[in-house]
């Protein structure tokens, strides 16, 4: 193997793994522009995604095709339902009391992801069928062209829908200044609810269209949640092309520094460029910086 | 109507003969730690599900010196800290009079010191070697250390003339002591490691390592770490197109791995595994025969699901404490403790336990048999 | 408990019943319970002068816990150092850590501050899993000594206890008598307004530099007293759930209150512990518990417990009249 097609290799798995980062930190992106909120329930709709994917599959014998809108479905209404529930009674108080609500609530999840499927691991078969595709020496599974391709669609998606629907126009506008967007005529609330349909539905995606290359149990979504907090903040916080680049570098980052650098340090080494670029940039690459605090 | 008051009747004398009993005999009260929940709950679970059918069947059978068995079960969900609080509510609140696990080899040094203070036994299920070694008065342990398995697969590897290995090993403690072992008995065994990789326990990718693995002239790589792990690095050998043979350690030795690989990922991989998960393959007039097929018989009957390696560490761990009891016919600890240390021959599930003075694991490699996954099963070799 | 006023009152009142608290303990179990409580309520403190005070959130907190436990282990385990001169060493060192990640760090706000306080935590995380040779690696690092000082050494957990809560109301008084000096004020302006804090010749830079290295410093404290009597250190204590676990204790408990602190972190060491009996449950209760209390103590628990013990006298005042005293409700 070439020195060059090795470098390939590298950087094809740190995208297959990147766009996972990405897709979880779209989400979280969502939810922070109109809420200001760090759901940290985020990574927990990821994994739920993909659990439900499987146990369609294999308690209700869905076949794959429909398994996956049905998982996408159930996980955007458990996304709505975890606004309406602890939310939107709780609107005016601190974003910290409500980043710890949804502390509570990854746990809530996990615990119920645990007791119903269990503590194992899973696998769902690849969308398509067929061996891993040979380019320059590298190679790709199949699943991973469905990844990004998914995932360039939902970005394509995402901007389609910001920049010409009114919905989208009106949850920019609850993210730019909410007092004035109710003021507008805008119901936050209901802006509220479709930035956590939203960002569920984005969140389960990534985990289905994930599970047939990374497998998934129900403590995934730990580890999920932290990197794709990372990949947001690494391309500017509320910035969702930022956000999906974030997600994409840190995972070339990581690869990268398992091939070259070391193997057991390979997220320190990702962390490190992460903190230096910080120091640097303190609001991301494509972030606008603005004062916050807690 | 009538037959309904009688089957009532006949229940409530049933719960009273059962009070009865209870009160005439005090119960054995034996403590256990398993992380049923958090990263190691694939150890825990099985483990926690195993000692609780002990406790059913031992009781059904008239308990041990005449006085049932009482097991209480605490998760350290894999947390070191959370094992210690654990640990001192069995000694100090339970009062048991010894303890089995925990299921993590962190958990078990962790609580080792508590153990030697309360001058209690504790038969952990955890590998590391660094448990019984130095040998602790207090410490036992079931499963085989991990220098065991690392001997099997470099005689094995050697025998087929292997001389250069890549390894790719688990950043937890499984994988860690792995690693160690590894390192260790290459040269013993003629062996050059060539490359000496390591990845997440948690993650998903791991072509950057086998990538660069590709690029040396390994003759075989040998994986350390439990799932799902090794089955990511199955998939992503296969994508890769590397023909080297693959060694797992024991870790992956249950149906689940290859489950999880996919069968024609996980064809030709090679593991040093307990005789537990090739039962059928051991011949009938093998003494650990009967305890295999009926701890499996058992387990898969109750909980409707494949029994795992891990569970027979908490089975034997159970088992030995019994066997120890009945022995020195006292349930008081330090009674416990050195009839434990003069168990000699004793077959279980994990293989025949000969601890002594200097030996608190017991086993040797003969516990290991090296298996090849052949069509998404396990073939035994000779 | 003092609450409201009273603040010597209440520090004595809480001195005594910690002192008298493993008396009435049914069996020791529960003095391990509060010892690890006691941990947690140093660390809680620490953090919560950072994040209630000057309103800097840190993610992670627990590597300083960690780095103080592992370098008194090392110091003292391998190098077999005496155990005040490890305990010196290692809140020295991670004093220092701190001071240098906090010059950098402290620049970033609100969520930058978090991911940079995250990641410097899975950065100092991972060392502690990859160093093998000097920390044990994964599996950890045994043969640590008990904690000894001029040849005393504290062996059984009813001594511990009264070192640990003795540090802890050591720490408390300090930390009570720093939010209500000038520098106090500061702080507190600091997390009003920043800016406005700054044009007022708050020098805001040093305040929040202070406030982050005295916390560390706190949670060093906790980390030498663990390492101490664990016996036993590995990564997995310290990773980034303590850090998360840290600052949800600081929020339920109450910002900006240190009794607060005292109470979030006692109640989030006990829950667990209560919740063992129901296993395999305990983790949807555990999650649920937190969210209603979050919802429903919006001033974390400090606050709800002074609503409860004032509506408790109102109705103990309106004695005979019968009718309900208010309900705690909204602010």
């Amino acid at each position: 193997m070439t020195a060059a097609s090795a470098l390939l290799q590298y950087v094809i798995s740190g995208v297959t793994v990147g766009a996972t980062y990405g897709l979880t930190a779209l989400g979280f992106t969502v939810i922070y522009n109109t809420t200001e909120i760090i759901n940290f329930a985020q990574g927990e709709f990821v994994m739920l995604g993909g659990m439900l994917a499987v146990f369609a599959l294999r308690w209700g014998g869905v076949p794959l095709p429909l398994a996956v809108p049905l998982a996408v479905l159930i996980v955007t209404a458990v996304g709505v339902l975890v606004d309406r529930v602890t939310i939107r009674p709780m609107r005016g108080r601190s974003t910290l009391t409500l980043i710890i609500i949804t502390i509570g609530m990854s746990i809530l999840l996990r615990g119920g992801a645990m007791l119903l499927f269990g503590k194992d691991t899973f696998s769902l078969p690849a969308f398509s069928p067929g061996g891993p595709i040979e380019i320059g020496g590298a190679t790709v599974l199949p699943q991973t062209l469905w990844v990004v391709g998914i995932t360039l669609l939902t970005v394509a998606g995402m901007k389609v829908f910001f920049e010409r629907t009114l919905s989208g126009k009106a949850m920019l506008a609850c993210a730019c200044d909410r007092k004035a967007a109710s003021l507008m005529g805008i119901h936050v609330d209901s802006m509220v609810t479709l930035s956590f349909a939203f960002s569920a539905l984005v969140g389960a995606l990534g985990g289905v269209i994930l599970a047939p290359i990374t497998l998934t149990a129900y403590d995934v979504g730990i580890l999920l949640g932290v990197k794709g907090f990372a990949a947001c903040i690494l391309g500017g916080l509320g910035n969702p092309f930022g956000a999906v680049v974030g997600g994409v570098i840190l995972g070339v980052l990581e690869s990268l520094g398992a091939g070259l650098v070391s193997s057991g340090y390979k997220d320190a080494v990702a962390f490190v460029i992460l903190l230096g670029l910080l120091f640097v940039r303190p609001s991301g690459l494509f972030g606008a910086s603005r004062a916050e605090r807690v | 109507m009538h037959s309904k008051a009688i089957a009532c009747l006949i229940a409530l004398a049933v719960l009273a003969g059962a009070a009865a009993t209870g009160a005439a005999a005090e119960p054995i009260r034996i403590g256990a730690i398993f992380s049923v929940t958090g990263p190691a709950s694939f150890l825990g679970e099985p483990e926690r599900n195993t000692v609780k059918m002990l406790e059913e069947s031992i009781n059904k059978g008239g308990g041990v010196l005449g006085r049932p068995v009482e097991i209480v079960v605490y998760d350290d969900e894999t947390d070191a800290t959370k094992a210690v609080t654990a640990v001192d509510r069995l000694l100090k609140k339970d009062r048991v009079v010894a303890v089995v696990g925990p299921s993590t080899s962190g958990s078990t040094l962790a609580i080792v010191p508590k153990i030697e203070e309360a001058k209690i036994p504790l038969v952990s299920c955890a590998a590391a070697k660094k448990i019984v070694d130095p040998v602790k008065k207090w410490v036992f342990k079931t499963p085989q250390s991990d220098e065991l398995a690392v001997k099997r697969i470099y005689q094995y590897a050697a025998k087929n003339g292997i001389k250069k290995v890549a390894i790719i090993t688990a950043s937890d403690a499984f994988g860690a002591a792995g690693r160690e072992e590894l390192k260790a008995l290459a040269a013993d065994a003629g062996i050059a490691i060539v490359a000496d990789e390591v990845y997440g326990p948690k993650d998903t990718d791991m072509t950057a390592q086998l990538t660069k693995i590709k690029g040396t002239d390994a003759q075989a790589i040998v994986c350390w770490g439990t799932n799902p792990g090794p089955a990511v690095i199955a998939r992503n050998r296969v994508q890769l197109g590397i023909k080297t043979p693959l060694y797992m350690s024991h870790g992956v030795a249950s149906p689940k791995f290859i489950e999880l690989a996919g069968a024609a990922n996980a064809e030709g991989i090679l593991l040093p595994a307990g005789r537990l998960i090739s039962e059928p393959q051991v011949p009938a007039g093998h003494p650990q025969k009967k305890i295999l097929a009926g701890y499996i018989k058992d387990y898969e009957t109750k909980f409707k699901q494949p029994v795992s390696t891990f569970g027979g560490y908490a089975y034997d761990a159970i088992m030995l404490l019994v066997q120890a009891i009945q022995t020195a016919k006292s349930a008081e600890p330090a009674a416990i403790r050195d009839a434990l240390e003069k168990i000699k021959g004793y077959n279980a599930t994990t293989g025949e336990f000969n601890f002594s003075e200097k030996d608190h694991n017991g086993l040797t490699e003969e516990a290991f048999v090296m298996v090849r996954i052949t069509k998404g099963d396990w073939e035994m070799l000779k | 408990m003092g609450f409201r006023g009273g603040h010597n009152a209440g520090v004595l009142a809480f001195a005594v019943a910690a002192a008298l608290v493993p008396f009435a303990l049914p069996n020791d179990y529960y003095l391990t319970v509060l010892i690890v409580g006691g941990f947690h309520t140093i660390l809680v403190i620490g953090l919560n002068l950072l994040m209630g005070y000057a309103g800097q959130v840190s993610l992670g907190h627990a590597a300083f816990y960690g780095l103080a436990a592992y370098t008194t282990g090392i110091l003292t385990g391998t190098h077999q150092w005496p155990v005040p001169a490890g305990i010196a060493v290692a809140l020295a060192l991670s004093t220092a850590v701190a001071w240098l990640i906090a010059v950098p760090t402290l620049k970033l706000r609100g969520n930058y501050l978090a991911m940079g306080t995250l990641g410097f935590g899975i950065i100092v995380y991972i060392v502690f899993n990859e160093a093998t040779s000097l920390t044990g690696g994964p599996s950890g690092f045994t043969g640590i000594p008990k904690l000894s000082f001029a040849g005393k050494v504290f062996s059984s957990d009813r001594e511990y206890y009264y070192v640990v809560w003795g540090a802890v109301l050591l720490l408390l008084v300090l930390s009570q008598n720093l939010v209500r000096s000038r520098m106090g004020r500061a702080l507190r302006a600091i997390h009003t307004s920043e800016t406005a804090a700054a044009v007022l010749g708050v020098d805001t830079n040093r305040y929040k530099i202070f406030v982050f290295v005295l916390s560390a410093f706190y949670a060093a404290v906790a980390g030498v007293l663990y390492a101490h009597y664990v016996t036993f250190v590995s990564p997995g204590s310290f990773g980034f759930h303590t850090s998360v676990q840290l600052v949800t204790m600081v929020v339920l408990g109450g910002m900006a209150s240190i009794w607060g602190a005292v109470l979030g972190a006692l109640f989030l060491t006990f829950l667990p512990e209560a919740l063992r009996a129901i296993e395999n449950f305990d983790i949807l209760v555990y999650g649920a518990i937190l969210i209603l209390c979050m919802m429903f103590l919006p001033g974390g628990l400090a606050d709800g417990a002074r609503k409860g013990w004032d509506a408790a006298a109102g109705l103990v005042r309106r004695g005979t009249h019968g009718a309900g005293a208010g309900k705690g409700g909204g602010r």
